[in-house]
């Protein structure tokens, strides 16, 4: 008997989806074929990673991340600035935390603005989001969509129940959309329908089927992802095909294995190490899983998750 | 793969001689196809027969231990491709290379950390399952001396000798026989030799060669010379050819039924960073290893790869729960607080864990809600306020206590009015959102 590669041919294919502009612009998504198996289908985009910043300090953040950014980030657009010049990113995911009505209740407007000071100091593509509030996030998507019209962003989260404001908006200002339902992939695939049937263009979503960190519920986000891909290579539903999102870092940096001191949990060692390990190893669970776009916080993570992308091509 | 029962029938004498507790042969032959019984049933089947059959119904992966005793670690038997298809059946093992001139004390404070690595998450224990002992000093004494001390200084943990020299690894197989260690340095070369001192000593043994092709050939070898138990080594070393070559030979075991692949797979995962080494591990842990190996085991690499393992292994289709009771903790008295939660594992091992930490003397009911989360089994409509003072109710607590106050999940501070409606009587209280702070809230509580 000898061996013969087992291949598997596809019929979908991820969509290919840019942002940002110029030589800066970033392509993700593309592969007819699941994650990183290349001696069967095209893989021509990597995995992309945008390094979260937030529009006020990040005063819940643990300190192992919160210590790299306590020189830059009382000041947004210092800390975005830093992010590119100092960590080379390649992206920024500007979360516009303080617009919860929980915490400072910015408006949309003040918010704007921050938007715009942003886009003004960095060339590298914006990814602009919400704080998760649904009513609050109708309204500051849809002014942050309008600040930073022109510049191909990706904006979102638009969910089930305001999805409608946001996609208008995303419309109208040419930008890209992250479409977020919960860790469900029908709920997945009817938001995309509804998107799509208001004229959005498939080819301009990004799906966010919901992260979860290691340890607390990843194994539900990585089941939930390989589906979606399955679904979208395999049966070539049109619905499932836009590329994934996982929103990693904001997961990540609350659980107790990334915020308990080693006195406390002596049997779980050095806690700076800790936190980063269970950055790195939970979006390196999603890649293989089939994310094509990360948000993360801490650059050691991001470093080794590069690495490791780098060494999967 | 599995032959029907037609198949199987056309095998088999055709007497109907009854012999075998069935009233026809193909009455036989479809309990067989279904797996209820042995072949061996059958007295009059020709061995030819038998051999198809054995052959026919071996699982498209072998299954065999790694180690001997109680921590050894089962590998192989995997079915599918996908977690949600089908829950992955055996762990893969986490491996610690050591090398043979690391110098004594420093091979034993290894063995000694792994020895000692066991911790508990989520109910389970979890440990470093073996010692990987490199041969890099060339000097077969020294070896067996390396080997000899991890075996004195980790007496239960599963052992893989790594030397692609027969005459050395003989020597220290025997020296380690009783704990059947896996013998890997077998190379197209090496490998008559190699599976003898295998097959002498009722080891299993890697193959290894470079690419897939090339390995399927040794694997076939090896058989040819009587060992059955191999575990796959193809050479892969960057992050790509573990993905590329661990999802080649899962596939053609698995829906090709090709036998050379059908084997248990080892990966090294070794880099200098130990971040970046972790990040590599958890690769082959997602992408169908059985046994991975790194270069060091700190606390937090191996809590970081556990909680992985753990994750892609557990069942796709029931969440990890735990039974409905009212557990108490350091023996309460009728005044002690009253708390609920619900009975997913994750949960119940983190708040019954932070319960313990405050020392207060207390009780935690676990209500059924088909093992999920707090808020899942809220949004589920399985912890309302309606099932909540049901259950309470019936639970026949209000006997034991001298209060009649319950204290509520803060991620369900929603519930709390219509609690107080439903359970007469009852004050409700809305404790902390996040468990870490359930220590303070009851310290606070009790004085
Ligand atoms: C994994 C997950 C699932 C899994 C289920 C996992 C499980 N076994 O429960 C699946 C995919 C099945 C699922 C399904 C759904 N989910 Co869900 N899910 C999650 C997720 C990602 C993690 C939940 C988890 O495991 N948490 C970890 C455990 C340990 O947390 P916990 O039980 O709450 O316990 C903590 C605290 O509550 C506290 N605590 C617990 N007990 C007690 C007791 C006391 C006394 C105290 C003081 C404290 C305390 O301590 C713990 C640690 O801090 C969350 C989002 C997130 N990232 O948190 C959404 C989430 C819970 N799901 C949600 C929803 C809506 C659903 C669905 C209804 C929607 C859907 N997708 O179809 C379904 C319903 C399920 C069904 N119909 O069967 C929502 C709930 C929204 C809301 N606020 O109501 C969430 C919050 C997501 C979101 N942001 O929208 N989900
Ligand atoms: S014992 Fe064998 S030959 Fe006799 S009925 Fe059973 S299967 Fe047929």
């Amino acid at each position: 008997m000898s061996f013969v590669v087992p291949k598997e041919t596809f019929s979908g294919k991820v969509l290919a989806v840019d942002f940002g502009k110029d030589d800066k612009k970033i392509t993700i998504g593309g592969e007819n074929t699941l994650p990183f198996l290349s001696f069967e289908g095209e893989c021509p985009n990597k995995p992309a990673i945008a390094y979260e910043i937030q529009d006020c300090p990040p005063d819940d953040w643990p300190e192992t991340v919160l210590n790299v950014y306590k020189d830059v980030s009382s000041d947004t657009v210092t800390w975005a600035k830093y992010c590119q010049d100092e960590l080379k990113a390649d992206a920024i995911a500007l979360r516009l935390i303080s617009t919860h009505p929980d915490r400072d209740d910015r408006s949309a407007e003040d918010t704007a603005q921050t938007v715009k000071d942003v886009l003004a100091a960095i060339n590298v593509p914006l990814i602009i989001l919400g704080s998760n509030h649904i009513e609050k996030d109708a309204n500051v998507l849809v002014a942050a969509a309008e600040a930073s019209s022109g510049n191909n962003c990706i904006i979102g989260k638009a969910q089930e129940g305001n999805y409608k404001t946001i996609v208008a908006a995303a419309l109208a200002h040419n930008h890209k959309l992250i479409a977020m339902s919960e860790l469900d992939i029908n709920l997945a695939k009817q938001l995309n329908i509804l998107i799509t049937q208001m004229g959005f263009d498939k080819t301009k979503l990004i799906t966010d089927p919901m992260c979860a960190a290691l340890g607390y519920g990843l194994e539900y986000t990585y089941s939930v992802m390989e589906r979606i891909r399955l679904a979208g290579l395999a049966q070539n539903d049109q619905t499932m095909q836009p590329p994934i999102l996982g929103d990693v870092g904001m997961y990540v940096w609350k659980i107790k294995e990334t915020i308990a001191p080693e006195a406390d949990v002596p049997d779980w060692g050095s806690i700076e190490e800790r936190g980063i390990a269970w950055e790195t190893v939970t979006a390196t669970s999603m890649i293989l899983a089939g994310t094509n776009l990360l948000i993360m916080r801490h650059p050691k993570a991001v470093e080794n998750v590069k690495k490791t992308i780098d060494e999967l091509i | 793969m599995a032959l029907t029962g037609i198949q199987i029938f056309k095998l088999l004498p055709k007497t109907n001689c009854k012999k075998c507790g069935f009233p026809t042969c193909l009455a036989f032959a479809m309990k067989l196809a279904a797996g209820g019984v042995e072949i061996s049933a059958c007295p009059d089947v020709s061995d030819e027969t038998k051999a198809t059959l054995g052959e026919a119904s071996a699982p498209p992966i072998r299954s065999f231990a790694l180690g001997t005793g109680d921590k050894a670690v089962k590998m192989g038997a995997e079915n599918v491709m996908f977690r949600h298809d089908k829950k992955f059946v055996n762990p893969c093992a986490i491996a610690v290379n050591i090398k043979d001139d690391a110098g004594d004390d420093a091979i034993s404070a290894m063995a000694e950390a792994v020895a000692n690595s066991e911790i508990d998450r989520v109910g389970q224990k979890l440990r470093v399952d073996a010692i990987s002992i490199e041969c890099v000093s060339g000097d077969s004494a020294k070896y067996e001396a390396a080997v000899k001390l991890v075996a004195e200084k980790a007496p239960e943990t599963a052992l893989i000798l790594n030397c692609k020299d027969a005459g050395t690894i003989e020597a220290a197989v025997k020296a380690v026989a009783d704990r059947k260690p896996l013998i890997n340095g077998t190379t197209d070369g090496n490998a008559e030799a190699m599976a003898d001192i295998a097959k002498a000593n009722g080891c299993p043994i890697v193959a290894s060669a470079n690419g897939l092709d090339a390995l399927s050939a040794l694997t076939e070898k090896i058989k040819g010379f009587g060992v059955e138990d191999i575990v796959l080594d193809s050479g892969a070393r960057t992050a790509k050819d573990i993905v590329e070559h661990n999802t080649q030979a899962r596939r053609a075991a698995l829906k090709k039924s090709f036998k050379p692949l059908g084997y248990p797979v080892i990966n090294s995962a070794i880099r200098d960073d130990a971040i970046l080494e972790a990040s590599i591990a958890s690769v082959a842990i997602a992408k169908y290893a059985s046994i991975v190996v790194i270069s060091s085991i700190e606390k937090w690499k191996t809590l970081a790869l556990f909680t992985q393992r753990q994750n892609i292994y557990t069942d796709p289709q029931v969440p990890m729960q735990v039974e409905q009771n009212i557990y108490e903790m350091a023996e309460p008295t009728a005044d002690s607080p009253f708390m609920i939660t619900t009975n997913f594992s994750l949960t119940y091992f983190i708040v019954s864990g932070e319960v313990e930490n405050s020392k207060v003397p207390s009780r935690l009911a676990v209500m059924d809600c088909e093992g999920l989360s707090v808020l899942t089994a809220w949004a589920a409509g399985k912890f309302t306020a309606t099932k909540i003072a049901q259950y309470i109710k019936e639970s026949g607590i209000e006997d034991k206590l001298s209060h009649k106050e319950l204290i509520l999940p803060g991620q369900v501070a929603i519930l709390s009015g219509a609690l107080e409606d439903k359970l007469e009587g009852w004050t409700i209280t809305v404790g902390p959102r996040e468990a870490n702070a359930i220590p303070t809230f009851l310290k606070s509580k009790v004085s």
